[in-house]
């Protein structure tokens, strides 16, 4: 197939989503993305690998749900980095590759013998990019992280709370996600670099900076006006601090754990809200205003959520946007991905097919691309799927050797 | 950054990009601009309306004291153009003619009515401007259903499953959008991986081309296990305090610590040596008299791991793993978090303190590495705290070059660089052009 990044070749070690994630989107503009992976252990130091979900009662190295989602357009090897001839099969693939991706802790590939300096001397021109928690310098290098200690270490956790209670935080690791995005962006960036003036570079992505930069203006809030949002009554991130908005909240709604989301951004929009909600609460001239609305903020949010808990959210959200006022279902997963127009139209959940696991569907991307568009059709690989091919054909090992190295416990 | 990075220049200097974007969209053009590209946000002469936006200079609420606007324009160029005016589309016309990248985030179907469009000015015979990559940032994608709609960050994250995972193990409380504007961000993210890769395959010989992106869709594939669990399984994940949605309910992890600051301790201890490093832990600390399940730790410590698999029919299993659970609550109500943060992590354990966003800015290891980066506004003879870089590239650092534009601040260069003179901008601006 031919894509927006089929020139390239990318030597991965990455997993888990916070790595894997980046070499996936590069994967589906047509990348080689060659995963490496551990025969002893199996690949086992992707936790995901064999870890559920499953798609049915079948478990195993090769069947974990998560991985697949990860590791679609991925080419997959094993080689055994204890032994010599697995290091020198990885020395010839780093030579001809364009790109080193890893998301070891850091210093693991530097005492694999496969740091900066070593890269460079197998290929000048080289591109590495580590992505760890803390990155590959500073007093917590060597701290352990995954995506939750991401998110509570650089402030993201805090900011997601109701008033009152404890943090909320993140119900899943969208630092793993947006690590891998900054990644990829890292890879991106020093491929244009390379392509201006031939040098290659290290990037050190450490995920809690990417992250720290996402706390939005409540950073420069501190900064600027020293107000830190530890403080009374803070945070409350349903409502809109920055810009001020209100009504702007999570409401309930008909049925069981069922949610809407309004956003009422200006005296207009309340007006707009108020002739979809058709109460008299809502005429009232006290809200009229948003200095108005803020000073019994407490008091609208009860008023519209006695609106809003005894009708249907998907109903009420269509009422309020019919009116112009931003609105929306807090969908569930089933209604998002399955009944969802929007990311059906959009080709969301490609549909990709796998070795062992046959047909499931994976997360696709939401751009789309007028001349080079993505293309994820290929599961992940399984344990040492593609070596015949890139030990063979592109490294140029015999098949006698190949059998020989399997026997070997090399690949 | 100091002064090393001064000397050497962005990944993208040299690129021209013309930036038409509202609130939602102007973090991708921050993201490009400190990337080194020469980044020209075309705002309307009464200024981009996120300059109203909270929180303001010592809470002074004024066009060139909106934090929000600081925040997201970094590193920009800045111009005023009335694109209601035919002039003022004219003028348009030219500077996409010069730019390597258009990112705007304009409501579909707007530009297309004034003739301004992807299609109107970069297909087709037009030269130079076949080359233009050029992205569009909306709420739910230029063509699909939905795409009339207005939209928030807050909609974007309810509507795309964002806001589904988050919230607290009482499920009377309602889910919780996380801070910091993620639905933006997200969106964001995309379109600059997308208008990088847009930008690689320019660099071996491709054309220009037009990128849809869609927020909805970015927030849809930014929730883990929200996503797959479903398209795997079928199976739907649901909100914990602080942890992981899934299908059942698993531990707490969130622990408060003797001075109130919350921590995620992680994945609770299950190996043998763990438990000893809790033992010994506890032991440094005195404590061990006031700690009951000691006795269990040091059992544990000779024993096999714990396996979370097993953990439901093995009594004995139960009791190691709750005893070490009991440990972690038990040193952090012994201390302060910076100091159970650290050394817990010296021990070996994955956890972490839940810091504020201010904290992060005061914290040892991102000053360190230079997190927090010193922008100067000349205007007001002061510096502030900026956050830094999100990756170290070595050879081409991320850099802050300015504070954001003042509003129309850069009309004279930079129409002056389309061949305008001084007085052609003066008639501009009397005809309220810019």
């Amino acid at each position: 197939m031919s894509g927006a990044l089929s020139h390239l070749r990318i030597c991965d070690f990455t997993g888990q989503l916070a790595g894997a994630g980046a070499t996936k989107f590069l994967a589906a503009f047509g990348a080689q993305v060659i995963r490496i992976e551990d025969p002893v252990l199996e690949g086992r130091w992707d936790v995901l690998r064999g870890a559920p979900p499953f798609k049915d009662e079948r478990r195993g190295i090769n069947l974990g749900g998560a991985f697949n989602n990860h590791n679609v357009e991925k080419l997959g090897i094993t080689l055994n980095l204890r032994t010599e001839r697995g290091r020198e099969l990885l020395r010839e693939l780093v030579s001809i590759s364009d790109v080193v991706t890893e998301n070891f802790s850091a210093g693991v590939l530097e005492r694999l013998g496969f740091g900066y300096a070593a890269l460079r001397a197998l290929k000048p021109d080289v591109i590495y990019v580590s992505n760890c928690g803390f990155g590959h310098s500073g007093p917590y290098r060597d701290y352990k992280t995954w995506g939750p200690i991401v998110q509570a270490v650089s402030g993201l956790t805090f900011s997601s709370a109701l008033a009152g209670q404890p943090p909320a935080g993140w119900g899943y690791s969208y630092m793993d996600h947006t690590g891998a995005y900054y990644m990829a962006m890292a890879v991106l960036l020093a491929l244009h670099h390379r392509s201006r003036t031939g040098e290659g570079q290290h990037v050190d992505v450490a995920a809690t900076e990417a992250a720290a930069g996402l706390n939005g203006p409540a950073l420069l809030d501190y900064t600027v006006n020293g107000r830190p949002l530890r403080r009374a009554g803070m945070p409350d991130s349903n409502r809109s601090q920055f810009p001020r908005m209100a009504p702007h909240g999570v409401y309930p709604a008909q049925g069981d754990d069922n949610w809407l989301a309004v956003s009422c951004r200006d005296d207009g929009d309340w007006a707009r809200l108020g002739r979809a909600v058709g109460e008299d609460w809502a005429q009232e001239s006290r809200f009229a205003t948003l200095e108005g609305r803020l000073a019994s903020e407490d008091e609208l949010d009860a008023l519209l959520g006695g609106w809003s808990e005894t009708r249907e959210m998907f109903v009420s959200a269509r009422a309020l946007r019919a009116k112009g006022v931003p609105a929306s279902a807090v969908q569930r997963p089933q209604q998002r991905v399955d009944e969802d127009a929007n990311t059906e139209a959009w080709g969301l959940w490609p549909l990709v097919t796998h070795q062992e696991m046959g047909e499931v569907r994976v997360d696709g991307l939401p751009v789309h691309l007028s001349e080079t568009d993505w293309s994820i059709g290929r599961g992940a690989p399984t344990l040492g799927q593609d070596n015949a091919f890139v030990l063979g054909e592109l490294l140029g090992v015999g098949e006698s050797e190949l059998a020989q190295l399997q026997a070997d416990g090399v690949i | 950054m100091g002064a090393e990075a001064g000397k050497k220049t962005g990944p993208l200097a040299g690129l021209r990009v013309v930036e038409l974007c509202d609130a939602k969209g102007a973090y991708a053009g921050k993201l490009l601009a400190d990337a080194g590209a020469d980044v020209i946000k075309v705002e309307p002469p009464g200024g981009d309306a996120s300059r109203g936006y909270e929180p303001f200079l010592e809470d002074e609420p004024g066009q060139e004291r909106s934090l929000w606007w600081w925040l997201y324009n970094t590193s920009k160029r800045g111009v005023t153009l009335d694109l209601e005016q035919a002039e003022g589309r004219a003028l348009f016309k030219r500077l996409v003619a010069q730019a390597d990248i258009v990112v705007e985030s304009e409501t579909p179907g707007r530009l297309a009515v004034w003739g301004i469009d992807y299609e109107d000015l970069c297909t087709g015979n037009t030269g130079d401007t076949s080359e233009v990559i050029w992205a569009s940032i909306t709420p739910f994608g230029r063509e699909g259903p939905g795409r009339d709609e207005e939209a928030t960050d807050l909609t974007i994250l309810a509507g795309g499953g964002m806001v589904w995972m988050n919230g607290y193990d009482d499920h009377s409380l309602p889910p919780v959008r996380g801070g910091g504007n993620q639905g933006y961000h997200t969106g964001c993210h995309y379109a600059f991986m997308a208008m990088l890769v847009a930008l690689v395959y320019r660099d071996v010989g491709g054309a220009g081309q037009f990128i849809d992106v869609n927020m909805h869709a970015a927030a849809n594939v930014t929730t883990e296990a929200g996503s797959y669990d479903w398209l795997v399984k079928q199976r739907e994940v649901h909100r914990q305090t602080g942890r992981h949605a899934a299908y059942r309910q698993t531990m707490l992890t969130q622990v408060r610590c003797a001075d109130g600051v919350w921590m995620n301790t992680g994945i609770a201890p299950r190996r043998p040596h763990e438990f000893q490093v809790m033992y010994d832990w506890i032991a440094e600390l005195g404590k061990l008299e006031s700690f009951p399940e000691a006795a269990i730790l040091l059992v544990a410590a000779e024993g096999e791991e714990v396996m979370l698999g097993r953990l439901e029919e093995d009594e004995d299993m139960q009791a190691k793993f709750a005893a070490a659970r009991e440990a972690v609550m038990f040193i952090a109500g012994q201390l302060p978090a910076v100091e159970f943060f650290n050394e817990g992590q010296r021990r070996g354990f994955q956890m972490g303190i839940i810091y504020s966003p201010e904290e992060v800015m005061e914290d040892r290891h991102f000053q360190a590495r230079g997190f927090p980066v010193e922008v100067t506004h000349p205007e007001l003879g002061r510096s502030f705290r900026y956050p830094g870089a999100p990756w170290k590239l070595g050879k081409s650092p991320w850099r802050i070059r300015r504070r954001a534009p003042l509003l129309g601040e850069d009309n004279e260069e930079v129409y002056g660089e389309l061949g305008l003179s001084a007085e052609d901008v003066a008639g501009l601006r009397s005809r309220r052009v810019i």
